[in-house]
């Protein structure tokens, strides 16, 4: 226990300061700002995995580092849609998950916002389409934005869940 | 017959060390492979090639890779199945009944990778176009092994997961929470790799190779450049080949520093995930700066590397990987101090070297089950036969052996990452590659974070993929998992998962 408080306070706040003002930080300030004027305090999102080759995973993963914070700014991952204002996607869409694809959105309240990451979501990437890839996320629901990368960087999913809220707020 | 007459018999094959590759008839596929049981052996992998008319099979033995060929007699429907052997063939087998056509002679005939997306008279790496009638709608109903008695039910889960996972489908027959049995349903993330990459060109597929399974980016497109050098008779030049081992190695300790955090996380230490996730931010950002990528999708490329990184962010590197390594060492200590997460750990989705040896575990969940196998000590290729890579093996079998290896090899990849850094060699990071003759075939064959990854390259016409076929341990493994989940209870089946950690989309393709 004593050895865990002293690494807790060794290492202090991880979160990082703004390196300049159009970096990283003026992503979450926008994002949290965002998220206060249409959802109120809290933005939940669900991810979906409807193929990738985990790649898209392993950067999303580090939203949740001390470093990001993701949570530390009103946002939570969730583990089912019914709860989740927003759908994160990645891959492209395999054949053999179309459908369950097609359910979470279906389960998934209003307004649904869908997110596609990645090179995979926006275009099929690598994988096209085939006889068991339907290709780019659109293909089977609707997609507000669409982020490229292979994976897309931390700071850019940030970036794209910020475009995602904003676009929302401009529809009727 | 012996092992080693078998091997006499076989020619060499390019790409991976000390590789040999055999034709066979289908009474000495049999015999061959029960001679490499009988040696101690363990089977890579087995698919269909040459428009699903000849069988393969690779196997890694104390000499060497043996690679088995099976042409299928005119009108042969059917291949003496290799299960009975190697456990881990069953799967292998149906796969290739879904994607090629031949069956094995083994029992369990239920499709693997084809669910209800296609039709089974459709082979998709034979056929030529695609499926007559493509169904977005239809569902798959799989004939589950159902466990009967009073009390037991069933719990369906997947293939959506509650977390930021892969998909794929667990069944668990339970009594209150204890595990009776557990049975996957994978194949959910196949999105047609293997034809894929019939459409591409040998000179382009490490990017598609490299993306079979994102978290073994350079083990994938090394095991691929491997086996189109080898074809093309190309000579690496050795600060590529260096590269190549730095890369393997970051990939190694940012996936190990991720699954601590994880594990931590798992047994309700989120204390763990906070300490290990920064380390990783830390390494993947010293990575970007030095090689051009946090995730190294595209630093392998056939010839060498695509970076040549300047020598003051290699020293910004190397002292980025002492400063994680002292922290991870004093995180140790905390969680092997710390009750909670030893009673989580210890004892957890235990699998006895017994087991792992039968059922053939690989690479690091097999080396927590006392399965000494590691293809950087066993079967090196360069720059492993200089490095001397210390070779970690623990004897329990369970969460806590599994996050042991984890911490051990961590530190010493970090050794290696030193001594790479310290005898880099001089020279260019690149060659060309002469593009190789129509038919040609090889291997490529790298220890990966989690286990062996291969991958066999055919050459097609016009400098195009004739045929390529990547395997991920985690087919090797993920059956295994099945026996470790037995007796424990639900709740602990996340922690268990997570300390194998494998690989769906690797697996599906
Ligand atoms: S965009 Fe790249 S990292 Fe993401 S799923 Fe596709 S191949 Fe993998």
């Amino acid at each position: 226990m004593w050895k865990t408080l002293r690494q807790i306070q060794r290492i202090g706040i991880a979160t990082e300061p703004p390196p300049s003002p159009d970096d990283a930080l003026r992503v979450r300030e926008e994002l949290q700002a965002g998220i206060r004027e249409v959802m109120g305090r809290a933005l939940c999102i669900r991810h979906i995995d409807a193929g990738s080759c985990n790649g898209c995973e392993l950067e999303i993963h580090a939203l949740h580092n001390p470093i990001y914070n993701l949570e530390g700014l009103g946002i939570r991952f969730v583990a089912s849609p019914r709860h989740a204002d927003l759908l994160l996607v990645t891959g492209p869409v395999s054949a053999h998950m179309e459908v369950a694809l097609r359910r979470v959105y279906d389960a998934t309240p209003d307004p649904k916002l869908v997110v596609a990451l990645g090179d995979c979501g926006c275009t099929g990437g690598v994988f096209g389409e085939s006889y068991a890839c339907r290709g780019r996320v659109s293909n089977i629901i609707p997609v507000d934005v669409a982020v490229p990368g292979c994976p897309p960087a931390p700071n850019s999913i940030l970036t794209a869940i910020l475009t995602a809220i904003t676009a929302s707020k401009r529809a009727p | 017959m012996p092992l080693r007459r078998w091997l006499n018999e076989a020619t060499p094959l390019p790409g991976a060390p000390r590789a040999r590759a055999l034709t066979v008839d289908a009474d000495a596929w049999r015999e061959a492979a029960r001679a490499v049981a009988a040696a101690g052996g363990r089977s890579i992998t087995l698919w269909a090639a040459g428009g699903g008319r000849t069988l393969r099979a690779a196997f890694a033995t104390g000499p060497g890779v043996l690679v088995l060929s099976l042409p299928l007699a005119a009108g042969a429907e059917t291949y003496p199945g290799i299960e009975d052997l190697f456990p881990c063939a069953n799967r292998l087998q149906r796969a290739v009944a879904d994607l090629s056509g031949p069956r094995s002679t083994d029992t369990d005939t239920r499709p693997w990778l084809r669910h209800a997306a296609w039709p089974a008279d459709y082979h998709p790496l034979v056929a030529q176009g695609g499926p007559a009638a493509a169904d977005g709608t239809a569902v798959e109903v799989y004939p589950f092994v159902r466990v009967e008695g009073e009390g037991v039910h069933e719990i369906p889960v997947g293939p959506v997961h509650a977390g930021v996972i892969e998909p794929g489908h667990f069944r668990f027959s339970v009594v209150g929470e204890k595990i009776l049995r557990l049975e996957e349903r994978l194949g959910y993330a196949h999105k047609g790799i293997e034809r894929r990459f019939q459409s591409m060109a040998l000179l382009d597929g490490h990017r598609l190779a490299a993306r079979v399974s994102g978290d073994s980016a350079v083990a994938y497109s090394w095991a691929y450049c491997q086996a189109l050098e080898g074809m093309a008779g190309t000579e690496v030049p050795p600060r590529a080949v260096w590269l190549r081992a730095l890369g393997l190695e970051l990939e190694r300790m940012a996936n190990h520093l991720g699954d601590l955090g994880a594990l931590g996380n798992d047994a309700g230490f989120a204390f763990g995930l906070a300490q290990f996730s920064r380390l990783k931010e830390q390494l993947l950002r010293a990575t970007e700066h030095a090689l051009g990528q946090r995730y190294l999708f595209d630093f392998v490329v056939p010839g060498g590397v695509g970076v040549d990184p300047a020598p003051e962010a290699l020293r910004a590197l190397g002292a980025c990987a002492e400063d994680i390594q002292r922290e991870v060492v004093r995180l140790r200590e905390i969680y092997d101090e710390h009750a909670g997460v030893r009673d989580r750990f210890n004892g957890a989705g235990t699998v006895l070297p017994e087991l792992a040896a039968r059922l053939g575990l690989t690479g690091l969940a097999g080396r927590a089950s006392g399965q000494a196998f590691d293809l950087r000590c066993d079967l090196p290729c360069e720059p492993y036969t200089e490095l001397r890579p210390r070779m970690v093996v623990r004897g329990e079998g369970d969460v806590a052996a599994r996050v042991a290896v984890r911490f051990d090899e961590f530190v010493e990849s970090c050794r290696l990452l030193g001594e790479i850094l310290a005898h880099l060699p001089d020279g260019p990071v690149r060659v060309s590659v002469e593009t190789p003759a129509e038919g040609a075939f090889g291997i490529g064959l790298v220890e990966g974070w989690r286990g062996p990854v291969f991958v066999a390259l055919e050459a097609g016409a016009a400098g195009a993929i004739g045929r390529c076929h990547p395997h991920d341990p985690s087919w090797q493994n993920w059956p295994v998992l099945e026996h470790a989940a037995i007796g424990n209870i639900v709740p602990d089946f996340p922690l268990i998962n997570k300390s194998f950690n494998l690989a769906y989309s690797g697996h599906d393709l």
